[in-house]
């Protein structure tokens, strides 16, 4: 079927993507690059077009904890936010996946403060990597599209009941305009039928949630939301192979660009990776032994998975976009670290942390990163790539 | 290891949740206490203050007239003796 191709900026993509998949209810603050998601959302209400309640909310904390309040009463829920707006969230998230309430929300990722800094980078959601949601990233704005519909179907799924983080980095994508193809209402109403609550506030059959969590009680409760996360993994997999068969694309929790087999890897999440997949593609014109995986299911993470797209490679050069002062590397170098510990055949693991705060990180720059790493040159701990300094 | 817990993990509500009204009466806040309420009848008018006051609604009418604490519930909170108007309940320490 022959579908509408049109140019438009990825966070109204997104936007229109959430009333494609029929919300119900949007809690929102606005908070740079998030804000043109949320605001086109209240137009769409303001208009008819989105049977929603729209509640412009007084904070973060707020939006969030409206959206735990209509997800309890058994709405389909949305919202977005970014930064510090997804910081002054932080102990309403834990009681979202606490409660298993299935909430999808964009982070638009953006750096801390301080400094002060609109511009993008990983911090936001490195700082909440442990608030038991389901984490991904995304890379583009066809992807940002459809993994916004599909996160609402892994989200309701019975088997999952947890809310799902949608990662875009901020300005690099939410603010590009891309072509996107939009799937025909219908398909999208097959794809994701009406949310069905297991469990719901409902006055004819009180229940109590988020009660007092007493000492012999609050370890079993923990263990139930981790064991929710961990076997969501399945569920992943199983929507993004239907989203991939529904949109007509692929979607794997793990992606692999360049050559097979390669000795060198690149891994990156988000936006990035398709700086990387051209450096990539340029190397390899070059005859040089490089590929790139690019991870788009952050939380659970997907071990078995990742080693398999990792098999026969000896070093891995991997990406991150946020700081874990204090500790020997970024987040997701420390992740993989854990991973392949004691591992035979397990890959060297140089880690280079870029692009923080918008820093611009071009095309030449990781085929400068491989060319260091390929000489050993890169640092055994971590490479805070383009600091200035005057050592 | 001794056990510790109400129930295993996998028995537990979605998101531990309770399902059933009126479950805060099978949790006996009794034994959190370390003074006991002690009601001088001679100063008391049985005018139920305290019954009113009382956060654990464990204090009732007795036949008496007398106001008492069901001691299965009473945190010893001393909230009680605060309130009497007359000054009727001492808080004191409870030997076990």
């Amino acid at each position: 079927m022959l579908k509408k191709r049109v140019g438009i900026e990825v966070s109204l993509a997104v936007a229109e993507a959430v009333k494609q998949a029929r919300a119900q209810v949007v809690s929102a603050y606005p908070i740079t690059p998030q804000t043109h998601i949320v605001e086109e959302l209240s137009t769409y209400v303001a208009n008819g077009e989105l049977d929603a309640e729209f509640i412009p909310v007084e904070s973060e904390h707020s939006a969030m904890s409206a959206a735990v309040g209509a997800a309890a009463a058994g709405a389909r829920v949305y919202t977005a936010t970014s930064s510090q707006g997804l910081a002054l969230m932080h102990e309403i998230l834990f009681i979202a996946s606490a409660q298993r309430l299935p909430i999808v929300m964009t982070v638009a990722n953006r750096s801390l403060s301080g400094p002060i800094s609109i511009w993008n980078d990983h911090s936001d959601i490195m700082a909440e990597r442990d608030i038991g949601w389901v984490q991904l990233f995304v890379e583009d704005g066809q992807e940002a599209t459809e993994l916004t519909i599909a996160a609402f179907k892994i989200a309701e799924d019975h088997r999952v009941l947890l809310p799902v983080a949608v990662n875009m980095d901020g300005f690099i994508l939410t603010h590009m305009i891309e072509p996107v193809i939009f799937p025909a209402q219908a398909t999208v109403d097959k794809f994701l039928p009406p949310y069905k609550p297991a469990l719901k506030l409902d006055p004819a059959k009180p229940v109590t949630m988020g009660p007092v969590g007493v000492p012999e009680v609050y370890l079993e409760a923990k263990k139930q939301c981790e064991q929710a996360l961990l076997d969501s993994k399945a569920v992943v997999a199983e929507v993004l192979a239907e989203a991939g068969k529904t949109f007509e694309r692929k979607y794997n929790l793990i992606e692999t660009n360049g050559k097979k087999k390669a000795k060198t890897l690149f891994v990156t999440m988000g936006s990035l990776g398709e700086s990387v997949w051209s450096a990539v593609e340029g190397l390899n014109e070059d005859g040089e032994d490089v590929g790139q995986v690019r991870i788009r299911l952050w939380r659970p993470f997907p071990v078995q998975e990742f080693k398999k797209a990792c098999k026969g490679a000896k070093r891995l050069i991997v990406i991150d976009r946020a700081m874990s002062p204090g500790s020997v590397c970024g987040p997701v170098a420390q992740e993989l670290k854990t991973i392949f510990y004691k591992d035979k055949d397990a890959p060297e693991i140089v880690n280079v942390i870029a692009g923080l705060g918008g820093r611009d990180v071009p095309v030449a720059d990781f085929k400068e990163m491989y060319r260091l790493a390929k000489k050993g040159k890169l640092a055994k701990t971590y490479t805070l790539w383009g600091v200035d300094s005057n050592a | 290891m001794a056990k510790k817990s109400l129930c295993a993990w996998q028995d537990l509500a979605l998101g531990a949740a309770i399902l059933a009204p009126g479950s805060a009466a099978k949790l006996k806040t009794g034994d959190w206490r370390t003074l006991i309420p002690r009601l001088d009848e001679d100063k008391c008018i049985k005018c139920g203050m305290c019954e009113l006051y009382c956060p654990e609604f464990c204090i009732s009418e007795g036949k008496d007239g007398f106001f008492r604490p069901n001691f299965a519930y009473c945190k010893g909170c001393g909230i009680c003796a605060n309130e009497c108007p007359k000054q009727a309940i001492a808080m004191v320490m409870e030997e076990k």
